[in-house]
């Protein structure tokens, strides 16, 4: 299955717990430090409908930016910051690894989908950049930016805790 | 010195070692179910994949950690942190080190005390590994001081609650170094020098051989499987080693390792330096 970014929370109730799907268009990198700032300021550079759970590995390339490597980083440690960024932000999509706890389930419904890929298959993910739109924050250090993506063709990504209570992680 | 301190460290965050392969490899032919099948395909096309393009395999490039084995001039922790910044540069690595409590990156992966430094034995052939820590993984690493009365069994429940709580955290199937006795902080470096060894070696003790197989059928039996979605693969392997300690203690640390388990090693042979990897 092929999606286009973003998703609206009526394609998002659409997909179900082990689909499996490929993302193309714009995700945006968020971990610790970018969450925290985005919810004290209220607001953000950018728009956060589709996040991306993810330190990149990023190298000046061309006058640009070239992404080196770019799995994602451990999504637990951003769940005390997904309600407030469904709230605020309006996130529909949030790719990561690892999921969140049970209590996230109902956080989700309606609104949101998780989706995982592989942990450590940081090669494989810099291969579906397409190319850095921008960067914000980078102040915060490389991993803790804002890294704004083009994608093309991102997966295969596991549908792992869907919209309507469904997930992988608690069977 | 400093070129092949750099080709070290580019080979580990590059080069999945041929052990790690070929116990993904064997997790693929036991795994019955589809998704935890995909996520070990992408393992190992991944790995294929950084090899090919000469990339980082992870992201996390990690904390750089060194162990040294013989006898190295006592500058060396100079060279080495030059060596990182130089390879944060050329390889690249991501810039993963920041001041604990400002959060404030340094920018070359280096600190105080990073990179980590250990110096071990003075056993002949010198030698540098080199073991980047990546966060996630090391996140669900854990410690304990247990009853002296505990035994192999309560050591094997500690161990195998530890990687239960972890879930698909630090990206399974994990590799896991144990280690036994000692006091806290030996206990930790021995479950970080228990990861060194061979994937899939046993320890020459034949008590602690068991110990490390009952560890391994406990932890495989959790179901946790490959990124947490099920089967047979939380863990690829479990490497234990143990020191004499208390009679009033008994310390247990355990190092949860991705797979991603990336390490090499600069061996010194009739004065050549030359990088090997498991």
């Amino acid at each position: 299955m092929e999606l286009e970014l973003p998703l609206e929370r009526r394609e998002v109730g659409r997909l179900r717990a082990g689909d499996v799907l490929c993302l193309s268009g714009t995700l945006v990198t968020a971990r610790d430090r970018a969450h925290a700032r985005a919810l004290e300021l209220g607001c953000a550079p950018v728009e956060l409908k589709s996040i991306y759970h993810c330190g990149p590995l990023v190298r000046r390339a061309r006058g640009g930016w070239e992404v080196v490597s770019a799995g994602p980083t451990t999504s637990a440690r951003m769940e005390g910051y997904i309600g407030s960024m469904l709230e605020l932000f309006g996130t529909t999509v949030v790719v990561g690894k690892g999921g969140f706890s049970e209590k996230a389930r109902e956080t989700l419904r309606d609104r949101c989908v998780y989706l995982a890929f592989t942990g450590g298959a940081g090669a494989l993910a810099a291969r579906a950049v397409r190319r850095v739109v921008e960067v914000h924050w980078l102040e915060l250090g490389m991993p803790e930016a804002l890294w704004v993506l083009e994608v093309k063709s991102f997966g295969p990504l596991v549908v792992a805790m869907d919209a309507r209570g469904g997930s992988l992680y608690h069977r | 010195m400093l070129d092949e301190l750099v080709e070290l460290i580019r080979t580990a965050v590059v080069r999945l070692p041929t052990d790690v392969r070929a116990a993904l490899e064997h997790a693929l032919e036991a795994e019955a179910e589809e998704l935890p099948k995909l996520q070990l395909r992408m393992m190992l096309e991944n790995a294929a994949c950084a090899e090919e393009h000469r990339i980082p395999l992870c992201q996390d490039t990690g904390v750089p950690v060194f162990f040294l084995r013989g006898e190295w001039e006592p500058g060396m922790e100079h060279l080495l942190a030059e060596a990182v910044r130089r390879a944060t540069e050329e390889v690249p690595l991501r810039p993963c080190i920041v001041h604990p409590l400002s959060r404030s990156n340094t920018g070359d992966n280096t600190g105080v005390h990073v990179p980590v430094v250990h110096r071990l034995g003075h056993e002949e052939p010198r030698s540098i590994t080199f073991m980047p820590k990546g966060a996630g993984s090391e996140n669900c690493s854990a410690a304990a001081l247990l009853s002296p009365s505990a035994g192999a069994e309560e050591i094997a429940e500690f161990v195998a609650e530890v990687v239960r709580r972890a879930g698909a955290k630090p990206c399974p199937p994990v590799v896991l170094g144990v280690g036994v006795g000692g006091t806290l902080e030996h206990a930790a470096l021995l479950s970080k020098l228990a990861l060194l060894q061979p994937l899939g070696s046993a320890n020459s003790e034949p008590e602690l051989a068991e110990l490390e197989e009952r560890i391994l059928s406990r932890v495989n039996a959790l179901g946790t499987g490959a990124m947490g979605f099920g089967g047979r693969s939380t863990c690829l392997g479990v490497h234990l080693l143990a020191a004499h300690c208390h009679t009033a203690s008994l310390p247990v640390a355990v190092s949860v390792q991705c797979w991603a388990h990336r390490r090499a090693t600069l061996v010194e042979r009739a004065g050549r330096l030359e990088v090997v990897q498991p």
